[in-house]
């Protein structure tokens, strides 16, 4: 068998064979499957990397010259992505078997992981937009089962079905994009779709594939969604909710854009597509440095990196947003890894401001943590530095570079008061007196992820980008920089003025921060146009429908009808089956002889 | 022979059945000799053969059956989803005759329906399946006094349907040299009012707007074999019945029509999928959300329609796109709205209610119902994997197909894509019911119902077996139109 067919395969293997033959009263076998799945798909991710093999590719559905294909596209883009699924796949199973080690159900957990390793290699390896389309909906369903893993916690149940639902909102957009460029190109193959600038509808279809962007990386105004996703266990937000799957809407765009040919995107859908990226990425920013929960914080942080990636990718600079898409998420994965550990060290204890002093007691988690906060906030000589500057780099000259450097900022800030107020200080509550380092078996992804974080920019080979590129490692002295690292000084020294050693949040009166704290009450405003726009909207229709459709028309109708019976029982004293079919013939007849002469 | 087998051995036995055979066994072993028999003749080519009896001479009337590739998938349908009929709801105690000789009847005339090739038997069986269909809402159905009521409204509503396509077709009748199926071209005169008649017609069998109000009230008081051979066999006659017969005999009458049709399938999508947000109930939910679907099947048709109604490609020799995704649809959706009836029946028997807001945290005391019925709603709501999005996805591009990016948007492209919110309509009920009913904290009497037994799975693996076998590879069944 092609051992690209096998990337697929096996992850399907392990799911099926979990969650229909171990079930829960295997769930240890179940465990240890899932996890040597995806160590063979990363030894095979690496053995692809040196090779020049192609992809298999085998027909699903096919009608007269209409294909869909099932094919594997293997390029720098798909084997350097590969590695980020697989390589952060691995340490994230491993960190669940200490993680998760006691959860009821513990096999279902790690059936639907391996659901979502083959969904996200299927997105990552497709090469035509349908097949794209059709593991974008299955990372969908996993991350739906995954979020609402708990799914007898309320709150654990909606936000698996809001995660949906925004999801199908942006499908809606994407499917029809993929249809306007099967209509344009003739093909749904990446290969194979090409264009020459200038053709009609060319803008409004990216845009519409833009959508399904939008919607799998969390961009406003459909960005609701990933927050709430929290709900599920820590591991899954560090794999699905942080490192990949949300990124997918980058690397799709990556694809799309190089598919079609740089010079061929439509100007002004590209400056959309930017300022979204733009806006997204600095609303994030202000959004995260007012929660509380430390997931939540992260997650608002990664919403605002994904929006840099998207600004980069609306710059057609996909190189640039997917060399920052790669070094984040090592940094990233590691912050919600370290995250994890330390909610298990707390009893899952997820409010910041009920732990601190939590260095001295985690040095592991403590110490990794810090690696990564250097990387997000790029302090220079780090991954997230470089990957940085290269977005820094390609803003530069517009007015995006102002919302790029003022983001830089306030990540710096929401960042350090985030390891601040965790690490240092004192502890809080019991709990966090009596955190301790968590277990090998969760503390070496850590270190690993660690190491990642720091010499990822060196390992060019890995970084998923489109054509040649060259991840620039040097600390040059010019503008931008000087900006970058400003941003920096400007952040740390507000964290380090407002956060330092606080036990509760100083700014928590302020009215500006009530609206940041409160997500410039995105969900609420939603959940009002969702009541109207559907909920009544839906009651309407049904009244109407109702009460004029069924109750007038039918009900005249039918009224007519048994009045006509009547009318024909008490008048012709009939009631014989033959009468009936004399009437039935003749009723037919005169509705033939209206529609001919009339 | 083999072919009239298929109609003869439900039909003696709802016979055999009426005269003392034991109701329940008779019923499940036909079944199973109809669906091995059924699923056979319709894979191996080499079986098919074909049966014709002149009956009438002036007009030319002939009992003919045969199989070919559009009859062949319906055929598997029939055979499948009677199966699973069979095997599921609670029969009314003392009612065995009526209801188990109904569930036969309603699958031999749906089955003789869809191997008929000639048009005159093609209507007739349709008719015949009807009768036990409506004797068993009005007797046998669900909810108090209401169903007698229903089943009279939803009698006269069908009657009425066939009636105007009686008149179609009789109307066609006098310009056709034969009504067998392969003989059928286009009339000379009057297309354009056939086609109407046709699309009234067909359409009230199959709930196109305005001419449903029948169908959600019907599956949801209907007894559970009954909402799943209807909603799932039964009424895909309609559609069938517009592709071959429609299209053949009044393409351009139809082309007239177009955009009438295109305006009432997407109310169908847009009108009846706001309704269906706004059931309470499960069977209504999922009695709304089947008429919701048909706009999809419709959507297929239309796009054949625009594109000169030829439903066989003549450079290859194949079903042409639309006209397969049509197909394909309606077999999906067949089986999985059989197996949302089925499991729906399911839930009211282990709670007692299908109020969907009494209901909560099923998904821990009955996982298993829990995962099928899962899986029966994503498969609705068109996820990748069940064979609803394979039918789905290649509608969506029927309707694109031709386009070109400099002529600008068609009636049918606008309609496909205002179409494709129906996804997310489909999403918004289908996870809401999923959500109150299995998921969350556990309410009323899910809290001591157990999990379904290993008999009344039995259906629902079926039926989701063939959901997920056509969902991955749908070629499976896209093979057999060529």
């Amino acid at each position: 068998m092609n051992q690209s067919l096998l990337l697929l395969v096996l992850p399907l293997l392990s799911a099926i064979v979990i969650h229909f033959l171990l079930k829960q009263k295997l769930a240890s076998v179940a465990t240890i499957l899932g996890t040597t799945s995806t160590a063979v798909t990363l030894a095979i991710a690496f053995n692809l990397l040196g090779s020049t093999a192609n992809g298999a590719t085998f027909t699903w559905a096919q009608v007269g010259n209409f294909k869909i294909d099932i094919g594997l596209q293997l390029d720098q883009l798909s084997k350097g992505m590969m590695i980020v699924v697989t390589g952060i796949g691995l340490l994230v199973h491993i960190f669940s078997l200490g993680y998760m080690k006691d959860d009821e159900a513990k096999a279902r957990y790690f059936g639907n992981l391996s659901l979502f390793m083959f969904s996200m290699t299927g997105i990552v390896l497709a090469n035509n937009f349908v097949m794209m389309f059709i593991f974008w909906e299955l990372v969908g369903l996993s991350s739906y089962l995954l979020i609402g893993h708990w799914y007898q916690k309320d709150s654990a149940a909606d936000a698996a079905k809001k995660a949906f639902l925004s999801n199908r909102v942006g499908d809606f957009g994407f499917l029809i994009g993929i249809l306007m460029i099967w209509g344009i190109s003739g093909s749904v193959f990446f290969d194979k779709m090409a264009l020459a600038a200038g053709t009609p509808f060319l803008g409004a279809a990216v845009l519409l594939v833009f959508c399904g962007a939008i919607c799998k990386s969390a961009q406003l105004p459909l960005h609701v969604w990933l927050p709430d996703a929290m709900e599920g266990p820590t591991p899954v937000s560090a794999l699905i909710h942080a490192a990949t799957m949300v990124a997918a809407g980058v690397y799709m765009m990556a694809r799309f854009f190089f598919s079609i040919g740089f010079d061929t995107v439509p100007e002004c859908s590209a400056n959309v597509i930017a300022w979204i990226g733009g806006i997204t990425s600095l609303l994030a920013a202000f959004m995260a440095t007012q929660q509380d929960d430390i997931k939540k914080i992260l997650a608002y942080s990664t919403i605002s990196q994904l929006g840099y990636m998207i600004m980069a990718v609306g710059l057609v600079n996909p190189n640039a947003g997917m060399f920052h898409l790669y070094t984040h998420a090592w940094f990233k994965a590691l912050l919600f890894l370290g995250s994890g550990a330390v909610i298990y060290a707390c009893h899952h204890e997820q409010n910041i401001w009920k732990m601190g002093g939590l260095l001295k007691r985690m040095p592991i988690t403590g110490f990794t943590f810090f690696v990564g906060t250097l990387c997000l906030t790029a302090v220079p000589g780090t991954s997230g530095f470089f990957s940085k500057e290269g977005i820094l780099h390609a803003t530069h000259g517009t007015p995006l570079f102002f919302i790029a450097v003022g983001v830089a900022a306030l990540t710096t800030f929401y960042m350090f008061r985030l390891f601040f107020i965790i690490f240092l200080g004192n502890a809080q509550n019991e709990h966090a007196e009596h955190a301790k380092e968590v277990p090998l078996i969760m503390s070496l992804p850590l270190l690993v992820l660690g190491l990642m974080a720091l010499a990822s920019p060196w390992l060019s080979s890995l970084i998923p980008t489109v054509n040649d590129f060259t991840p620039d490692t040097a600390i040059h002295f010019n503008g931008v920089t000087f900006a970058s690292i400003g941003a920096f000084a400007i952040g740390l020294i507000g964290a380090i003025v407002l956060y330092k050693d606080k036990t509760s949040d100083p700014l928590s009166d302020n009215k500006v921060m009530k609206v940041f704290r409160n997500k410039f009450y995105f969900d609420e405003t939603y959940a009002k146009l969702v009541k109207v726009g559907q909920d009544v909207l839906a009651a309407i229709v049904h009244f109407l429908d109702e009460f004029i459709i069924n109750g007038l028309l039918v009900g005249g109708l039918i009224r007519i009808a048994q009045g006509t019976g009547k009318f024909f029982t008490t008048k012709m004293q009939s009631g014989s089956l033959s009468n009936y079919a004399y009437l039935f013939g003749a009723g037919i007849l005169l509705i033939i002889y209206i529609i001919t002469f009339l | 022979m083999l072919l009239l087998a298929l109609i003869l051995i439900p039909l003696l036995a709802s016979i055999a059945i009426f005269f003392g055979a034991p109701a329940r066994l008779t019923t499940i072993a036909t079944a199973a000799v109809n669906l091995i028999l059924g699923v056979t003749l319709a894979f191996v080519p080499d079986t098919v053969c074909t049966l014709s009896y002149e009956v009438l001479a002036n007009p030319s009337i002939h009992f003919s059956l045969g199989i070919d590739n559009m009859s062949s998938v319906m055929l598997i349908l029939s055979v499948i989803v009677t199966f699973a009929a069979a095997l599921s709801g609670t029969c009314v105690e003392g009612k065995e005759k009526l209801w188990y000789s109904s569930i036969l009847l309603i699958a031999a005339g749906a089955i003789g329906a869809f191997i008929s090739t000639d048009l005159f038997f093609f209507y007739a069986f349709h008719e015949l399946a009807l009768i036990p269909t409506f004797l068993m809402i009005g007797i046998l159905g669900r909810g108090g006094n209401e169903r007698k009521e229903i089943a009279w409204k939803t009698t006269i509503y069908l009657a009425l349907g066939s009636i105007i396509l009686l008149a179609g077709f009789l109307f066609a009748g006098s310009q056709l040299e034969s009504f067998a199926f392969k003989d059928l071209a286009a009339v000379e005169n009057h297309q354009t009012a056939i086609a109407l008649l046709l699309i009234i017609g067909f359409g009230t069998l199959v709930s196109l707007f305005p001419f449903h109000s029948w169908a959600a009230p019907a599956y949801a008081s209907a007894p559970a074999p009954v909402a799943m051979l209807h909603a799932g066999v039964l009424k895909k006659f309609g559609l069938y019945g517009l592709l071959r017969v429609g299209l053949a005999i009044a393409p351009e009458g139809m082309q007239h029509w177009l955009n009438l049709l295109l305006v009432l399938l997407l109310c169908n999508i847009i009108w009846m999928g706001l309704v269906t947000i706004n059931q309470k109930r499960l069977d209504c939910m999922l009695g709304y959300s089947s008429v919701m679907h048909m706009g999809y099947i419709f959507l297929a048709i239309a796009a054949a329609i625009s594109t000169g109604g030829e439903i066989v490609d003549p450079s290859t020799g194949t079903l042409t796109l639309a006209a397969s995704a049509a197909m394909l649809l309606m077999f999906a959706h067949g089986i999985s709205i059989a197996l949302s009836f089925a499991l729906a029946d399911r839930i009211e028997a282990k709670t007692g209610t299908l109020e969907i807001n009494k209901l909560g945290g099923l998904g821990k005391t009955a996982p298993k119902l829990c995962f099928l019925f899962g899986l029966a709603i994503m498969a609705s709501i068109g996820l990748p994997g069940l064979a609803n999005f394979a039918g789905e996805i290649m509608v969506f591009f029927s309707g694109f197909e031709g386009w070109s990016s400099e002529q600008g948007l068609g009636p049918v492209q606008i309609t496909t894509i205002i179409a494709i919110w129906g996804v997310v309509m489909s999403a918004v009920y289908g996870l809401r019911a999923f959500r109150n009913i299995f998921q969350g904290s556990l309410m009323g009497k899910s809290n001591d119902s157990t999990d379904i037994s290993l008999l009344e799975k039995a259906p629902a693996i079926l039926l989701a077996i063939v959901l997920l076998a056509v969902g991955l590879y749908p070629n499976l069944l896209l093979n057999l139109l060529k």
